[in-house]
């Protein structure tokens, strides 16, 4: 029991640090393409926090749609809008200032509120699986944002195929 | 020092500043999509915490798999406006986009 | 439920430790000497010219979305699928009723690619009245 629970304390910290340092790199790195690559790893670091927190059904979907999707498409965004290589997001450092006080201001609300309050937690269940309970969820009680769910996809591929639809640099 | 809800807030405070040091500072679209992602992402992680450490069952994992979910219509859409918008200036320059009000 | 992902992790580390390990092996033992000519990328024997950087063109962003949304859908509909037989266990008529929704469900994104098909957007070599653009990619060079 002891040694499952040092296993967990290390399995977290080691999680912690790939997800915050890549999303370090995602934000502060000077191109975009290094921004888009690191968060490929912040990505699926929270898919090892979704498994210790015992969502294995999110795990897998976080790494299907957010790794094997959205940052794809991410990546064909990039290499669809520059020019040359040097144009490939070289940014000027003066906006970060701002935005890193702004942000770290920003922090230590947060992390004042979270220490303010007085989270009600229960000891966690044993884990199980929870892909047939979402499935069952999503066909009783959550029926309508399922079947409103496909209209918005239905909606966000025809709109963004009818934007990409005119020609290029016309 | 057992790993329990207060970790995992605080992992997802610092996702969530860093998502928007990224969307106040990058001037280049696809950045501050990136931004955005990690916001959510944060979201994210806070809804299975509490699904876990809180008595709320496991109706938190489905408000993730909806986000998931318009997070993938959101960037479809949003790379479509950044392909039009490089079309039309040339650059995916937000400070520039700001042209499009006159 | 744990020990599973136990076996995930070791699986993660085991391939770390051998692709890093080779690379980390192969790096302490072979020799270097390199000259202009090994440094080259290879091309088949031609001499590369140009970046590589070029843009892509805008059919990869067609095919890339169609994938995501039904990526999408995949992930949807695989929980539902699986609570199917539970429901025909229950009684027949609530499997039939679960079957139409989802049917529903298809049939909405089965819309979206049609729509896409017949807007051009799956076809990878287009005719050249078509609005899309069949512009090649740009070189800067």
């Amino acid at each position: 029991m002891a040694g499952k629970e040092i296993a967990i304390i290390i399995v977290f910290y080691v999680t912690c640090g790939v997800v915050v340092i890549s999303a370090l790199i995602a934000v502060f790195a000077r191109s975009v393409i290094n921004a888009a690559f690191a968060l490929f790893f912040t990505l699926c670091g929270m898919a090892g926090f979704y498994f210790l927190l015992s969502a294995d059904f999110l795990a897998i979907v976080q790494i299907v749609v957010y790794a094997g999707g959205i940052l794809v498409l991410l990546l064909f965004g990039i290499l669809l809008t520059h020019r040359t290589l040097e144009e490939l997001g070289i940014e000027k450092r003066t906006t970060y200032i701002a935005g890193t006080i702004a942000g770290l201001a920003f922090y230590l609300i947060l992390i004042f509120i979270i220490a303010q309050g007085l989270w009600h937690q229960i000891p966690p269940k044993p884990m199980a699986p929870t892909t047939a309970t979402i499935g069952r969820l999503l066909l009783t009680k959550y029926l309508l944002p399922f079947e409103i769910s496909s209209v918005t996809l239905l909606a966000a591929l025809i709109g963004s195929a009818y934007l990409v639809r005119r020609k290029e640099g016309k | 020092m057992t790993v329990g809800l207060i970790h995992y807030l605080i992992v997802a405070a610092i996702l969530f500043v860093l998502g928007l040091i990224a969307i106040i500072s990058r001037r280049n679209a696809v950045g501050v999509l990136i931004g955005v992602e990690l916001v959510l992402n944060a979201a994210n992680l806070n809804f299975v915490a509490f699904s876990r450490y809180a008595e709320r069952g496991i109706e938190g994992q489905i408000f993730v798999i909806f986000i998931i979910l318009l997070a993938a219509c959101e960037v479809a859409v949003a790379l479509a406006i950044v392909i039009n918008l490089f079309a039309n200036l040339g650059a995916i320059d937000v400070d520039r986009a700001g042209r499009m009000k006159r | 439920m744990l020990y599973d992902f136990a076996n995930i992790v070791v699986f993660l580390v085991l391939t770390g430790v051998l692709v890093f390990g080779t690379l980390l092996v192969g790096r302490l033992v072979r020799t270097q000497k390199p000259t202009p000519e090994k440094n080259t990328i290879y091309e088949c024997g031609e001499p590369p010219f140009g970046s590589s950087w070029v843009r892509y063109n805008i059919r990869f962003y067609n095919i890339a979305l169609v994938f995501l949304i039904f990526d999408v859908e995949v992930v949807c509909l695989f929980p539902v699928i699986l609570v199917l037989q539970h429901f025909k266990l229950i009684s027949r008529t609530l499997m039939l009723v679960a079957v139409g929704e989802v049917a529903f469900f298809v049939v909405v994104l089965v819309i979206a690619l049609i729509y896409a098909w017949h807007k051009g957007a799956l076809d990878w070599l287009r005719a050249p009245e078509s609005p899309y653009s069949v512009e090649e990619s740009h070189n800067p060079e």
